[in-house]
Formats: structure tokens, sequence, C-alpha cells
């Protein structure tokens, strides 16, 4: 065993592990904390994948912005500490027996299909990356790239606009 | 990295997106429940890197539809906290339950 | 020859008066509602009365016969090549002289109820189902489709319902209402039934077609075919005579008619006196043609119209409402036009019944509305229906003393007022065809004299009544048509009525024969001279002979338990071994099936709306859930 294999399992084992306990854990702060190992180990698995590029987006973006912001929502809205809800037994029951069987059914299907690896090495820089993004031409990512900055403009607008509306409501009340 | 199989990443990855699944169906919570959605989400980011790595690496495909859902999961969880903030203004809770006036 | 232009417009100016006044007349004509009625009327009966001119005296003639004028006609309904509803107006003589009739007696009421009616609350209301009133039967008595007239007889049925119980608030007249609606609406099946038959033999729904057919191709065809040994034309015709008879409130189906009263009196005048009751007899008339080729139809029309006459005469000896008086009267008097019908024959001499049948219901429809309008001017100023109430009321009402005194001895027969005329007719018509029947007429005749002089002394002779009433008869427009109608009792007797109107169109020669109505006359006489004894002073003489004569007076004061009969038989029979089954399975089985398929459908969507939780997700758990059991479904079992 390779310590390349090595380290693949010990990562994977982490996201797992981190992910599982970020969605059964009573206090929401620490799902928060559990769900930032787990994307952080994602991003682990991105650097082990050699895409560092993607691991560096992975860790900005969401380490850095998507659980932060998760973080300020709980302290606006929540006492953490405290035990949160739990849902129903016979949810709970339901819930493990329809995700094993999609997994089972899923990965079944995975597995018969056998992927094979080709054997050419996976060639990107960030430069091309750039360059295709911005292309117009054949294989240019330029229109989704103007799409999702306007679909960007609108959700940041959005939240504004959600977040403001209901002060004067609160006045009243 | 022919040492591991591909089915062997996509085996974490499917895992992934089912743990994300189960928190959805289970967390009462909406903060928890859009942790669970971020979580399928890497699942899918890892799918899109694994697949465009190993089948076809001459394209970049899958490295630009990883970088686009990230941004997008970035304006998902933005504009949800937004809406969660909101759902706490009015019913003093953000219980899934709580709100459930979609009913009949 | 041509009619058309206008003579539509005369039932359609009372239309155009129903929908002007139904729609807007509470708002915006409360106080000249009654003018606008009247108005509209005037101009329809001056034009019925210029039809009448042109038919009889200008071009209704062709040789020696009055023809049958289709004077408009178009087609409403087609249900294959012959048959088809058509609405039309068809003039013959007895439609013109129905027209003339109907028009004058309900522009005289019109003009009655001005004052009669003034200060209702539902004046307009009143007005508009008036002028409803008028358009049916004007529409009924011009049609020239058998279904036609089937519409306008229902139209009829429902404008007589909604003035019975225009005074709604009051419970008598509301039960009166559906009473005669019911009686009436039940005979209206036969007569449905008996235009099916008709229209299925004779291959057509119009009149005149209908007719030639019936008399000549398809003549076999209807007599051969029967049911129970009988034909079908007799079937046919026997069903349309129960429609007529409900209509005309003949005897057993009389009922409705005595309670009809509950109306104003105008309108008793109008409806249950001088027009809708007689539309039995127009219609007998109208098919007369038909009822000729079959002996037992008539038979029964005889039977029928004798046993009314005579049966209402004997009830109305002892009533003591006045009012009910009339219309035991009426009917007494529609039973002597019935049976004239009966034992006429057609053309000829023999058409002397037919003939002398319309001439009594040319006179009657006028002294019968004069008495009921003065029965009116009585109640209006005593305001009290019954005998009892009343007396010595010459001094007050001098003109409708005078009127009413008229019309009783128009009534009675006596000479020269018009009814002695037209019973005449009948009793001679009678007496060259069924000594029987003329017997029991006769007799009828003394009696008709003896409870009309009853009515009159009892009210303007007798006992004196203190009076506190302030008002005299009322205003011009109640004494108007007292007087108008007055002459017309007088004089209505001396149109030759042969001249126009007969059974073949050909003109019958009313050949009077002073020395046959000595008879009728001295009954008549007797009759009145009876009353005069009993009634025109104070005393206790009625009391005595009517306890003397005990049960036979009671059981016709009590209108021979018919009332009871009909009460007994529909509620012990039908509603209890009937409908009380019938409303047990509705009840318990066939809404107990539905019930349970209501019930069961409730209880599992209760169940299955749970599903519908509002939780988002339990909708997620189910979407997975089915996406997954769908994989599974596709993958492995479907291949």
């Amino acid at each position: 065993m390779t310590a390349s294999q090595v380290i693949f399992y010990i990562l994977s084992a982490f996201i797992l592990g981190t992910a599982v306990l970020s969605v059964t854990t009573a206090k929401i702060f620490r799902s928060a904390i559990w769900l930032l190992f787990s994307l952080i180990g994602v991003a682990g698995l991105y650097f082990w994948l050699e895409v560092e590029f993607i691991a560096a987006v992975q860790i900005v973006v969401y380490v850095g912005g998507i659980v932060v912001l998760i973080i300020f929502s709980i302290f606006l809205t929540q006492q953490s500490g405290k035990e949160m809800l739990k849902a129903s037994m016979l949810r709970n029951i339901a819930s493990i027996l329809s995700v094993l069987f999609g997994f089972a059914l899923t990965y079944n299907l995975i597995y018969n299909n056998n992927f094979q690896a080709k054997d050419k090495p996976f060639d990107w820089t960030v430069n091309k990356i750039g360059t295709q993004m911005l292309e117009t031409g054949e294989n240019g990512y330029a229109l989704p790239f103007e799409v999702v900055s306007i679909l960007l403009l609108a959700a940041m607008v959005g939240c504004i606009v959600i977040a403001i509306k209901s002060k004067p409501e609160e006045k009243n009340g | 990295m022919a040492d591991i199989p591909i089915s062997h990443i996509l085996f974490v990855s499917t895992a992934l997106f089912f743990i994300g699944m189960y928190g959805l169906f289970t967390r009462r919570n909406m903060i928890t429940v859009l942790m669970s959605i971020e979580i399928i989400l890497n699942s899918v980011n890892i799918n899109f890197v694994v697949f465009n790595k190993y089948l076809y690496p001459d394209r970049l495909d899958g490295i630009f539809f990883t970088i686009f859902i990230i941004t997008i999961a970035a304006a998902e969880a933005a504009v949800a906290i937004a809406i969660i903030i909101n759902l706490y203004r009015s019913h003093r809770s953000i219980d899934v339950e709580s709100a459930e006036e979609m009913k009949y | 020859m041509n009619y058309s232009s206008y003579i539509a417009l005369i039932p359609l100016l009372p239309l155009a008066g129903f929908i002007l006044l139904g729609i807007f007349g509470r708002k915006y004509f409360k106080s000249s509602s009654g003018i606008i009625g009247t108005g509209l009327l005037l101009v329809s009966t001056v034009l019925s009365l210029y039809t009448a001119y042109k038919y009889f005296f200008v071009d209704g003639k062709a040789g020696d016969t009055y023809q049958t004028i289709t004077a408009l006609k178009f087609t409403w309904l087609s249900f294959s090549e012959n048959v088809s509803i058509d609405m039309g107006i068809i003039l013959d003589p007895i439609s013109v002289m129905m027209l003339v009739v109907v028009t004058f007696v309900s522009l005289m009421v019109h003009v009655f109820s001005l004052g009669y009616m003034k200060g209702e609350e539902r004046f307009a209301t009143y007005y508009a189902f008036l002028s409803l009133f008028t358009f049916s039967m004007l529409g009924l008595v011009v049609s020239s489709n058998l279904f036609q007239v089937y519409i306008f007889w229902e139209l009829v049925g429902v404008s007589s319902y909604l003035l019975i119980g225009y005074y709604y608030d009051k419970p008598s007249a509301v039960a009166a209402s559906k009473k005669a609606f019911v009686v009436t609406r039940f005979a209206d099946l036969g007569f449905l039934i008996g235009i099916l038959i008709l229209a299925f033999y004779g291959k057509s729904l119009d009149i005149k077609t209908l007719m030639e057919n019936l008399q000549s191709s398809e003549l076999a065809a209807i007599s051969a075919a029967s049911f129970v040994g009988i034909s079908a034309l007799t079937w046919g015709l026997t069903l349309i005579f129960i429609g007529g008879a409900g209509k005309s409130a003949m005897f057993p189906l009389h009922i409705w008619l005595p309670d009809a009263m509950e109306g104003p009196t105008p309108v008793s005048a109008l409806i249950h006196a001088a027009t809708m009751v007689v539309a039995g007899v127009y219609l007998v008339a109208r098919l007369f043609p038909l009822f000729a080729l079959t002996h037992a139809a008539l038979s029964i029309v005889t039977f029928v119209g004798i046993v009314s006459a005579f049966l209402a005469a004997i009830i109305a000896c002892t009533q003591t409402d006045i009012k009910r008086v009339l219309a035991y009267s009426t009917m007494s008097q529609i039973g002597y036009m019935m049976f004239a019908l009966g034992i006429s024959g057609y053309g000829g001499e023999s058409g002397l019944g037919y003939t002398a049948s319309m001439f009594h219901l040319f006179t009657h429809a006028f002294f019968k509305s004069l008495l009921f309008l003065g029965a009116g001017v009585v109640i209006h100023f005593i305001h009290s229906n019954e005998i009892k109430d009343m007396g010595g009321l010459r001094k007050y009402l001098p003109i409708t003393n005078l009127s009413f005194l008229i019309a009783c001895f128009a009534i009675a027969g006596i000479p020269p007022f018009a009814g002695f005329f037209s019973k005449e007719e009948i009793l001679l018509a009678s007496y060259h065809s069924n000594k029987m029947v003329f017997a029991v007429a006769l007799l009828t005749s003394g009696l008709t004299a003896f409870y009309m002089f009853r009515l009159y002394f009892s009210i303007f002779w007798n006992k004196n009544t203190v009076v506190n009433s302030h008002h005299g008869e009322g205003p011009v427009s109640m004494k108007l048509p007292l007087v108008i109608l007055a002459f017309c009792s007088i004089f209505a007797g001396l149109i030759p009525f042969g001249e126009f109107v007969s059974s073949d169109g050909k003109a019958l020669d009313s050949h009077f024969d002073p020395l046959f109505s000595i008879a009728p006359v001295l009954f008549g006489v007797v009759g009145i001279l009876l009353a005069m004894w009993m009634y025109k002073k104070e005393s206790n003489k009625p009391k005595q002979i009517s306890n003397s004569l005990g049960g036979l007076y009671k059981v016709a004061y009590k209108k021979f338990y018919i009332d009871e009969i009909y009460v007994f038989i529909t509620k012990k029979i039908i509603f209890n071994l009937i409908g009380r089954p019938a409303a047990w399975i509705d009840k318990n089985i066939v809404d107990g099936l539905m019930n349970g398929i209501a019930n069961t459908t409730a209880a599992v969507s209760n169940w299955i709306k749970g599903v519908q939780s509002g939780k988002v997700q339990s909708y997620a758990i189910y979407f997975f859930g089915g996406i997954v059991a769908l994989a599974i479904v596709f993958l492995y079992l479907w291949k």
C-alpha cells in the first residue's frame, strides 16, 4: 500500500466521519464546526487529486465564506449550546431506510459500470482555465460566466431586499 | 494515481451525497438543513472533478462546472440565510415544522 | 287578408306590459303601473274588436262558410318533416270570439282594479301578473299548434297560481294557490299525454293538419289501435278532456276553484269566472271535429258536464261565502257549456249544442264577471266575504244593486237578459238529443235561479246591517265596468250568435221557440220566488228548512265531502302506502348508498390528507422514496 493510498483512505474516512457527525450532532454550533472539517477534508481530497486550484477555491469560498456565513446566522437566530429538536423516530427510520436503499442502488450502478481511467495525464493550468473561461468561441465559457455574474448580483440584491423588507413591520409591531 | 480505483473515490462522493440526504430528511433546524445541502453539493463537485480528471483528462468542463457550482452555492447560501433570518423574524423560530402553512 | 301585421300585437302588448311592469314596475311605475297596463290592454281590445269586425263582416267568409285563417306562423322547433312546434295565430269564429271576450273582460277587470287594488303594496306586481295572464290567455285562444296551446295552457296556470297567491302572507291563499296549481297540473299531465297520442297518430302537431289527417287518412289507424278495449282516438281525446276538465274545474277536479277565491276579487272575476276556466270548454270546442268522430269521448264530456252542473248548483245553495257561491255557480255554468258540447253533433242542425255552448260561454263571461265585480264592491265596502255580515246594502250601493240584479236575472235565464237566450239554446239542444240530460239541466236552471237570488236578497235586502264604512261604492273606475258589463249582460243575448259561430262554420239559424221556453222560465221564476220568500226578510225560514233537510243539507254544505275524499286518498293511500315506503327506500337505500360513498371518500381523504402535512421534509422523503422505488422498478424488475 503506497502512501498515496493511505492518504486517500484517511482523507475519505475523515470526510465521511465528520459529515456524519455534522448531520447528527444535537448542538448546532458543533454541527457547523463538523461541517467545516468535512469541507476542509474535501479540499484535501482535491489536493490529493492534484487539482490545487479547485482546492483553493473550495477553501476560500466554502470554508472562508459559506461556513462563516452559516455561523453568523447561527449567532443571529440561535442560542448556541442548546440542544436542537429531534426528528420523530418514524421519520428517522424512514430516512435511514430510504438513504440506505438509495445508496445501495446508486453504488451498485456505479460499481457495475466499472469506470476505467484513461492513461493520459490530466493537463490543467490556471492559465488554461482562465483563457477558456473568458473565451467566446467554441468551448468557451464566457456566456455562463456572465450569467453567473448576473446571478450573483441578483442574489446579492435579493438578500438585501429580503433582509430589509421586514424592518418597518417590526417597528409597527 | 492508478493505484486507487475510480469506484473507491466515487464511493466517497456517493456516501457523502446520502449523508447529506439523511441530514436533509431528519434535521429540523433550517440552518442545519442548509448545511446538509452544502454537503450534497460537495459530493457532486467531487464527482465532477474525478470524472474530468480520469475519464476526460484533455478537457476542462468538469472543472468549470465545479467552479460554477461553488459560486452558485455561495449565492444560494446567502439567499437561504436571508430567507431564514426573515422567517425567524416572522415565526420566532427556524424549525422547519413551524412553517407548515403550505398544506391541504 | 293581411292580418299578421297587427294581430300579433294583441297578445304581445300585454306581454310587453308584463315585462315592463314586472321588471321596472315596483321601482319606477309604482302608481302609474295600473294606467300603463290598462292602456296597453285598451289598444289590444280595440285591435281585437277591429279583427272581429274584419273577420265576421268583411273577409272571414268564403261562400257561406267561415274560414279558418292562419294569420301568422313560424316554426319554432322542428322535430321532423311534419312534426314541429310552431308559433302561430289562427283565426276562426271561436278564436276571434274568445279574443273579444278575453280582451274585453280583462280590460273591465283592469279598470276595476284601478280602484279596487289602489294602495296595495304590490300594485305594479299585480298588474304585471294580470298582463301575463292576459297574454297567456290570448296566446292560448289563437294558438295554431297543439303544443303551443299546451305552452300557453301552462302559462295560464302559472299566472293563475301567481294571482291566487297574490296575498302571499296569508297561509290560506298560499295553500289555495298550491292546490290550484297541483290539481290543474295533475290534469295537464293527461292533456300532455293526449297531445302526444293524437300527434303520434295524426303525424302533426299543427291543429289544422292534425284534424285533416285524423278525419281522413289516419282515422282507420287511430281507431284500430286500442288499449284496454278503448280506441286510441278515444283515449287521446279523453285525456285531453281531463286536462280541460282540470282547468275548467269540472267534477271531480273542481276542488281547487272554490279555494282559488282567496285571490283578489277582480282576479276571480277575470280568471276564475270569465276566461281561464272556460279554457277547457274552448279546448273541447277547438278539437270538436275530432270529438265528433267518437261517441265515447263525447259521452264522457256530457256526463262530466251535467254532473258538475248539478252538483255545483246544489253546493252553491248552501255556501255562505259569497265568492264561493259564485265559484260554484261558475262551475255549474261551465258544466252547462260542457254538456252542451257533449250532446252536440257536428255540422248543420245537430251542431246546435256547439253553438249554444259557445254562446253561453260568451254571455256567461259578461254576467259572471259582473257578478264577481259586484261582489268585489260589496266586499270592498263591508270587508267581509260572509253572507251573515251583509244585508240591506241596496241603500248604500245603488249601482251595484242594480247591476247585480241584472246579472242575476241574466244567469237565471229570465228574458230578455243575455243568459236567457244562451241557456235556452242549450236546453233546446239537450231536449233534442237526450231527455235525461234535459231534465237534470232544467232542474239545475231552477236551482241556479234560487241560489243566485238567495245571494242577491241576502246581500241587498234581508236584515239591515250597521255600516261604518265611509266610502260609498268606490271611485268611477269601479263603477264604470259595472255599468258597461250590465249593459252587455242585457243586450249580449240579442246577437244572432248562430250566424257567426257554428260547428262547421256555416251559419246556423237559431230558431227561437217561445213555447219551449215556458218551462225553463217557469223554473227560473219559481226559484226566484222561493228565494224571495226565504231571504227577502230576515227570518228563520232558511234555518228551519235546512234543519228539516238534515243530513242532506250537511252533505251539500260540506261540498259532498269531495275534499275529504281527496285528502283521504292522498294522505292515507298515496302518502302512507306509496310515499312512506318510497321515502324509506330513498332515505335509507338510495341516500345510504350515496352517503356511504361520500363518507368513504371523506374518510379516505381524511386519512390521505395527512400526507399533505406542509412539512417540506416529509415531501422530500416521499419524493426520494418514490424515485428509489421507480429506479428499482425500471432497473431490476422491468427488464
